[in-house]
């Protein structure tokens, strides 16, 4: 069987390779791709929207509708995440540690809950002592990775990233947080309903955008129509929505990368991760 | 002229493929995939598509290198083919 499934793989890759024979070269002026569209965003898009990175321009606004749909999925995949692995089952037993002495306590009754601070700590079952030096590290590198990432969604108009990028650094930061201290650090910071209601705000965001154009007498997503409601420069405003819908997909990716990856490690209990 | 680049890249693109479904252990998978997207992220980078390879770097290497290990903290480390 194994046999089987080499030969249908290496017949397969044959003719995708057979096939892209026929492409046409990287970066060929007379491809098809490359004579319609292409030609009316490079050369309008700047004049346009006001936007220099073609790429931001293309994704928020003239293929506004299609992100919108990307932002929705990553939201659904959140909401996945959370419905499949999300346990609500109270827990059973608990541990504590007395930080002076080390003294390790195992309390049955699950409804008895000791106040953690100074005096006790929450241990589970596989629980390490969390590394001075990787503690340190983290806790200075994270705040400069948080504004890196509001600089990638707030700079997407004129460099590279955008709302995508910079919700994904941003979420990974407050993932670092998570593995350097423990889930419980992250959780007290952002509680777990914040995060689903940001993972739907940043949708709700885009979503309300696109849709406030439709009352002021234009498309959906069309941004020109917003002028009355922004003050400054008109000639800005595609360029303003852009940064508009660009926040709400951070926000919304943001939220969607925390909860997936406290719902995988903490196998839905959010109790101890990694 | 950047096409020797490309063409060492892709080979370790490849190699990294090969090598992430062959391993037994499923960490060494999860790291491995993760090399895979940086060099797939060096090759949009030479093509130009910064974008991509910006999307590349943070989504491919960065979380869902996370997301795996995080799966297999939770799941089993050996994998029975």
């Amino acid at each position: 069987m194994k046999f089987i499934g080499f030969v249908i793989v290496c017949l397969t890759g044959a003719l995708l390779l057979y096939g892209t024979g026929e492409f046409p070269d990287w970066g060929d002026p007379a491809s098809p791709a490359s004579i319609h569209l292409s030609n009316h965003y490079i050369e309008k898009a700047l004049e346009e929207t006001q936007v220099p990175n073609l790429v931001t321009a293309v994704l928020a606004d003239y293929r506004g509708f299609d992100t919108m749909f990307e932002t929705a999925v990553v939201f659904c995949a959140g909401l996945a995440c959370f419905l499949l692995l999300r346990d609500f089952s109270r827990k059973k037993e608990r541990f504590y540690r007395h930080t002076a002495t080390g003294v390790i306590l195992h309390v049955k009754d699950s409804k008895k809950v000791l106040k953690t601070g100074k005096e006790f700590e929450h241990m589970d079952k596989d629980w390490v002592p969390s590394d001075l030096i990787i503690k340190t590290i983290c806790r200075i590198l994270i705040p400069f990775i948080q504004i890196y990432a509001l600089y990638v969604v707030a700079h997407g108009d004129f460099s590279p990233g955008g709302g995508f990028q910079g919700g994904v650094i941003f979420g990974s930061s407050l993932i670092l947080l998570a593995i350097s201290y423990d889930l419980k650090t992250l959780l007290s910071r952002v509680k777990e309903k914040v995060l689903g209601i940001f993972a739907a705000l940043g949708v709700l965001i885009y979503v309300g955008i696109g849709a406030i154009c439709m009352p002021m007498g234009g498309n959906f997503l069309d941004y020109v129509k917003l002028v009355p409601l922004v003050p400054g420069d008109p000639h800005h405003i595609r360029a303003l929505g852009m940064l508009g819908v660009e926040i709400g997909v951070g926000i919304a990716v943001t939220a969607a990368m925390a909860v997936i990856y406290i719902n995988i490690v903490s196998e839905g209990r959010h109790d101890e991760g990694l | 002229m950047h096409w020797p680049i490309d063409l060492i890249v892709l080979t370790f693109v490849i190699f990294c493929a090969v090598a992430a479904i062959s391993v037994k252990d499923l960490l060494a998978t999860a790291i491995l995939f993760g090399a895979y997207s940086f060099m797939m992220c060096l090759l949009w980078a030479v093509m130009g598509a910064v974008d991509v390879a910006f999307t590349e770097a943070s989504v491919g290497a960065g979380v869902s290198t996370v997301f795996f290990v995080a799966a297999v903290f939770r799941t089993s480390r050996r994998t029975k083919d």
